[in-house]
């Protein structure tokens, strides 16, 4: 047995259950793994990365309409729902959470709050990203040591 | 006529279910046309259906799906090119057209009615719920969407098939009533088992959903959002926050 391959196995599945621990992740990330298999060996990775192009793109669309005279809080709250349902359906629990602060906000037509609000979704998502892309990464080794990668079993959360 | 389709889906279509349908490839696969605005989600719901072997057409607004149905095109038939619908899952809150008047345009057609309709939703709204279970949707599933959630539809479907193959012994066909199905197979203890409605014309003995799904942590809500919010949602959402915040 490659000693080497199993420490990375340990490590990838104690860096994956770090991130459920924390609460980056929750369990509807688990779900997008059970829909990964040989036919579709990167689903995960290509859903992740759609997640953070749209994501980037709605952020973005959200510090220009916060930015407008007359702040159109309709269209800010729809862009929210977006960004809260691609996180709902990734698993990117953080990110999720901070978009549901958010909508008050927006419901109250509370702009210093939105602003507030939409700094802690950025640094939410940016750490969301930055973690999934390193797990990414440690997965990549894994695999190219010919190993596979270990399921993260259920965490009781 | 009874068909044999443990495994299948059940094809709710005007066609005879003596097998005689198939797909354009020749197959048996189950056609299922996802409506969602949102790219993550319709990326994952296309797997959701493709990993238990139907066949998905994904498209991202209400319009774009009666244009696929044809029924914008005042189209009599219910399919398009052949690709006969067995399934229609949409969100509901979309730009445009919401799921629920989505849903109420394919009730309205002769052509497209019997065409089973899910609505998936991130908020679950028991006057929402109650709307559109009233309207004819299938079923209501809460997002994300689970495999679970998606397998339990299958079997549902199935279920109706392998009871009419079994009352079958006598020559006289005998589905189960979905109350029955519903009281076999639903084990969810779900917040929506209080009283259902407050609102809207529901009929009495329309049993809730197969399970909505109330499992979910969730995180205090005002429910009170900007968009996609009609006549009855905001009372309903109020106690209903309140009862799964209890619930806790």
């Amino acid at each position: 047995m490659d000693v080497g391959l199993v420490q990375m196995q340990r490590r990838l599945a104690d860096y994956a259950n770090a991130l459920f621990k924390e609460g980056i992740l929750d369990s509807q990330y688990l779900q997008l793994q059970e829909l990964q298999d040989e036919s579709n060996p990167d689903f995960v990775v290509e859903v992740v990365s759609l997640f953070f192009t749209d994501s980037e793109k709605l952020l973005n669309d959200l510090s220009r309409d916060l930015a407008q005279p007359n702040v159109d809080f309709k269209r800010v709250d729809a862009h929210v729902h977006q960004l809260k349902g691609s996180s709902s359906s990734i698993g990117a629990e953080r990110v999720k959470n901070a978009c549901i602060v958010f909508r008050n906000f927006c419901q109250e037509k509370n702009i210093p709050g939105c602003l507030r609000c939409l700094q802690q979704i950025k640094q939410e998502f940016l750490l969301v990203k930055s973690k999934l892309e390193t797990l990414f990464k440690l997965e990549q080794q894994v695999v190219a040591a010919g190993g596979s990668i270990p399921t993260v079993q259920q965490p009781s959360l | 006529m009874a068909r044999n389709g443990v495994g299948a889906w059940r094809r709710r279509s005007t066609d005879q279910f003596d097998g005689s349908h198939s797909s354009p490839c020749g197959s048996e696969e189950v056609h299922v046309l996802a409506v969602d605005d949102n790219l993550v989600d319709q990326k994952v719901i296309e797997r959701l259906f493709k990993i238990l072997s139907c066949k998905v057409t994904a498209v991202d607004s209400g319009i774009r799906a009666l244009q696929f149905l044809g029924l914008d095109e005042e189209k009599t038939a219910g399919n398009l090119n052949g690709l006969k619908v067995d399934l229609i899952i949409t969100d509901y809150c979309m730009p445009g057209m919401t799921g629920y008047e989505l849903l109420k345009k394919i009730k309205e057609s002769s052509a497209l009615r019997d065409i089973p309709v899910v609505i998936m939703s991130s908020e679950n709204v028991l006057a929402r719920i109650d709307r559109c279970m009233a309207e004819g949707a299938e079923d209501f599933i809460g997002k994300p969407v689970k495999l679970s959630d998606v397998k339990r539809l299958k079997d549902f479907m199935t279920r109706d098939v392998v009871d009419r193959v079994r009352s079958d012994g006598g020559g006289t066909t005998q589905t189960r009533t979905r109350q029955e199905i519903f009281n076999v197979s639903s084990s969810s203890s779900s917040v929506f088992s209080a009283p259902s409605s407050s609102s809207g014309p529901t009929t009495p003995s329309r049993p809730p959903p197969l399970s909505v799904s109330s499992s979910k942590p969730m995180i205090e809500e005002s429910h009170r959002h900007l968009n996609c919010i009609e006549e009855g949602d905001q009372q309903e959402s109020s106690a209903k926050c309140i009862l799964a915040c209890s619930q806790r």
